[in-house]
């Protein structure tokens, strides 16, 4: 590695008003947040908190009030613009018109991509999610997880520094969304991004990240940023103490604000 | 080819019971005039009327195939208008809303009463006003159908393509295109059977003498009923002939709507 890569996502005093005067509400207020080249970041709290907007003024999908947000060291826009990030869904959003392989070959193809590179590369692709079998199928041939795997196929295939996850397994169940969790584990170490994770599930925070952001709304905030530590992540670390140390230690976190309130 | 014996095992057994059910209503005509005895001039026997389409197929034939193509070519062209109009509109607000009260208006034209104008206007030995009459009729349909399309976005493949930087045409032509196919298919399956029936009414009024409008009338004028009925038959197996070709087009254009159970 040559210089040191600038952080992924730098957010300083960033803040979102929607609406004007008396109905105007505080979507977000006065967040500051880095997460460094190469980090896994989870952003959890209530409905209402402001994460999954966050996420989307990182990605450039909609402009902050105040603030200064920057990827990969440009303006959001620039980052945008230049294809810096990669976004998935909740709804893995496929095109149902096209195969998969096609899904996934889209942004290589907006891109200006040649056709024999962009389909070597989303075999690639598929193969990385382990779908290498099923790029002739139409979207609607592959069950919930097997789409979401092919969204984060397509969500990677500009190699992005940086991967922008909204509650991408949300309509998963549990054994699905466990195997799943452990499959992103191993992409993210094969392809070195960044990533900011919303979710529900203190349990997928706390296995995926590096650290948690725990928001609380109205206005939505960062109330608190805990720390996993936990090494190198397999199955056993589902069962480990200290996983389930850190899960209490978030929602406690989460509870914060309840607990200051009680006398 | 597998695919195509399913599909064409599935039509098969579509078109079972209605088959059955013509089958059965024609009997019933004919046994119903055997024994009423009632006039050919009020209603000819199922059995006088095939008679007829066989002694004359030739003439009928050309008469249909001179409608047919007033009603391919108005088609085409309404077709193509009401696509581009479509486009153009959902691009351009002030455009939308200009084209769409005027392509209502449109639809509101008596293509009746449009017909002897336009004959005056191209000369009557020209079949250019009845196609233009199929044009107007076409537009409307398709227009609709084709905007209403054209605008459903799905909110996660907006903000896809938002983050791929992609261009307005880029994602009329990547999405919303594809997402406006099948109410383009309902436009153009309303137009296609309309086509001919517009086609039809427009050679009642003067101009040229072919056709299957003019020949339906000379029977009648001659008390042909028979012959004139062998017509009307024509007519409505052209109509069905343009609104199968439009529902074949849907089913090719579109594979990935296939029922479940069929694979490509």
């Amino acid at each position: 590695m040559s210089a040191p890569r600038p952080p992924a996502v730098a957010l300083e005093g960033v803040g979102k008003r929607f609406g004007t005067g008396a109905t105007a509400v505080d979507a977000l207020t006065r967040i500051d947040l880095t997460v460094a080249a190469g980090e896994f970041v989870a952003l959890i709290g209530p409905s209402g908190c402001g994460k999954s907007t966050l996420l989307r003024i990182v990605g450039d999908l909609i402009a902050p009030t105040d603030g200064a947000v920057r990827v990969n060291g440009k303006s959001a826009r620039q980052a945008r613009l230049d294809q810096d990030y990669g976004i998935a869904f909740q709804s893995a959003g496929l095109l149902e018109w096209r195969t998969v392989q096609g899904n996934v070959e889209l942004p290589l193809a907006l891109h200006g991509l040649g056709r024999a590179k962009r389909r070597a590369q989303a075999r690639e692709l598929l193969e990385l999610v382990g779908l290498g079998d099923f790029g002739a199928h139409r979207p609607s041939q592959l069950s919930g997880g097997m789409q979401q795997r092919v969204a984060i196929a397509r969500a990677l295939a500009r190699r992005p520094a940086l991967l922008l996850m909204d509650e991408p397994f949300g309509a998963l169940d549990e054994m699905t969304r466990e195997r799943m969790q452990s499959e992103l584990i191993r992409i993210c170490a094969e392809t070195s991004a960044a990533v900011v994770f919303v979710t529900h599930s203190i349990p997928e925070a706390v296995f995926l990240s590096q650290r948690v952001v725990v928001m609380s709304p109205r206005p939505g905030r960062i109330t608190q940023v805990v720390d996993v530590p936990l090494g190198a992540r397999d199955e056993d670390t589902r069962e480990a103490d200290q996983f389930y140390a850190t899960i209490t230690d978030v929602r406690e976190a989460l509870r914060g604000r309840a607990r200051e309130a009680s006398p | 080819m597998r695919t195509g014996a399913v599909w064409s095992g599935r039509v098969f057994i579509g078109l079972w019971p209605p088959l059955l059910f013509g089958v059965a209503f024609l009997a019933l005509w004919e046994a119903f005039v055997l024994l009423r005895d009632i006039e050919p001039f009020v209603l000819p026997k199922p059995s006088a009327i095939f008679e007829q389409v066989r002694l004359n197929f030739d003439p009928i034939l050309e008469a249909t195939r001179s409608t047919g193509t007033n009603a391919l070519v108005g088609l085409a062209l309404g077709l193509v208008a009401g696509l581009m109009a479509a486009l153009l509109a959902s691009r351009l607000r002030p455009l939308e809303e200009l084209l769409t009260p005027l392509s209502a208006a449109a639809a509101a034209i008596p293509i009746v009463a449009l017909t002897p104008i336009l004959n005056t206007m191209f000369s009557s030995t020209s079949s250019t006003p009845r196609r233009l009459i199929v044009l107007v009729y076409v537009f409307f349909p398709i227009f609709v159908n084709t905007l209403k399309g054209l605008r459903q976005i799905d909110p996660v493949h907006a903000e896809l393509m938002r983050s791929y930087a992609a261009s307005p045409w880029t994602v009329t032509r990547i999405v919303r295109l594809p997402r406006a196919l099948p109410f383009f298919f309902t436009g153009l399956k309303i137009a296609s059977a309309g086509a001919v029936i517009a086609a039809i009414v427009s050679e009642y009024f003067g101009g040229l003498q072919q056709g299957l409008g003019p020949a339906i009338t000379s029977a009648a004028a001659a008390s042909a009923y028979p012959r004139a009925w062998a017509i009307v038959c024509a007519a409505i197996a052209l109509g069905l002939a343009f609104y199968l070709v439009a529902v074949l087009a849907e089913r090719l254009a579109m594979p990935w709507q296939r029922p479940q159970g069929e694979t490509t």
